[in-house]
């Protein structure tokens, strides 16, 4: 579906965004796993794709610094001449009462989860416009459209997203780019491992599939989103959530 | 030299935005003149720089409003 493509997973060697970067070259893309601080978790990345027949290169940069997202991208160009398919997932988490929120809190995950995104799309744009087509998929979350107690920044950053998603597709549309958003719910990584049981147990309460979801739900998204199938599609959120969010 | 140059940027134009080149002159506006909306004039300007093996900054790439501002541009960075 996607062999001869060249992608550009950030944040692509843990949880959703290593499930990404195998889905993406299972389906025969070329993908340059970026990660910020986990280089050997990257490398394993790399490795499995090579195993697999495929083609995949590790590079370190934080999205949160425009030099690094130009960095990444002569990088990706360096080593496969093209870059169809950018996947801006990188993103963490500083959770905190908004009472209780202190300004480097909000600024870390601003920076990375929205800025980020910001950068790493501008620095492809001009690439993906000189080739006339490109595919930017956004990983936001629901709780950027219904709010969570706890991270004001996190929501603040992810409904960011939506709207920038939304500013792009517009903007880029002419140019044979489509911009997309994929809204994760609760899904099983490093992430909600932290969750204690009693939280879990409430969460599938309000779960009408009544399960986390796994990375490969949201990845198997990507990889269709990143596709030719999905030409006509551009400036959507697409919930993944097991109907969490309707 | 800037006979050369307006040529050459001519070309761009014509391929670029899809004008006939007799409608080209030195003091055709891009935006009024010429069609081009503003995405337009970012990818010229991307054109240009590869063309001429230049680098035009933001800040000289907001100035640009006609023809003949290229190619003043180019002529004064040779």
């Amino acid at each position: 579906m996607l062999s001869g493509k060249v992608a550009l997973v950030t944040g692509g060697s843990r949880g959703i965004g290593r499930a990404i970067s195998l889905e993406l070259a299972s389906q025969g893309a070329k993908v340059v796993v970026n990660y910020a601080g986990s280089q050997s978790a990257a490398e394993e990345v790399v490795a499995m794709i090579k195993e697999q027949g495929g083609e995949a290169i590790a590079v370190q940069g934080d999205v949160a610094s425009y030099e690094d997202a130009e960095k990444m991208v002569q990088s990706t160009l360096d080593a496969f001449g093209r870059v169809d398919i950018l996947v801006n997932n990188a993103g963490i988490t500083r959770d905190n009462l908004l009472i209780r929120m202190k300004e480097e809190e909000w600024d870390s995950v601003l920076n990375t989860n929205l800025k980020g995104v910001f950068h790493c799309t501008k620095a492809v744009a001009r690439t993906m416009m000189k080739q006339r087509a490109g595919r930017i998929i956004n990983i936001t979350s629901v709780v950027g459209v219904i709010g969570n107690p706890g991270q004001a920044n996190y929501v603040s950053a992810k409904a960011g997203v939506i709207g920038l998603t939304k500013s792009n597709a517009k903007e880029l549309s002419s140019r044979g780019i489509t911009v997309n958003a994929v809204a994760p719910g609760y899904i099983e990584t490093d992430m909600t491992d932290k969750l204690g049981e009693d939280v879990k147990g409430k969460l599938f309460e309000a779960i009408p599939l009544q399960r986390l979801g796994r990375p490969e739900d949201i990845a198997n998204a990507v990889s269709f989103l990143a596709s030719d199938k999905a030409a006509y599609i551009t400036g959507q959120v697409l919930n993944i959530d097991g109907g969490m969010v309707m | 030299m800037s006979a050369e140059i307006f040529d050459r940027v001519k070309n761009i134009i014509v391929d670029r935005l899809g004008v006939e080149e007799g409608e080209i002159s030195l003091q055709s506006s891009f935006k009024d003149d010429l069609g081009a909306d503003s995405l337009d004039v970012v990818e010229l300007v991307m054109e240009l720089e590869d063309e001429f093996d230049m680098e035009i900054s933001d800040e000289d790439a907001e100035k640009i409003n006609t023809v003949g501002d290229v190619v003043t541009y180019i002529a004064s960075q040779k």
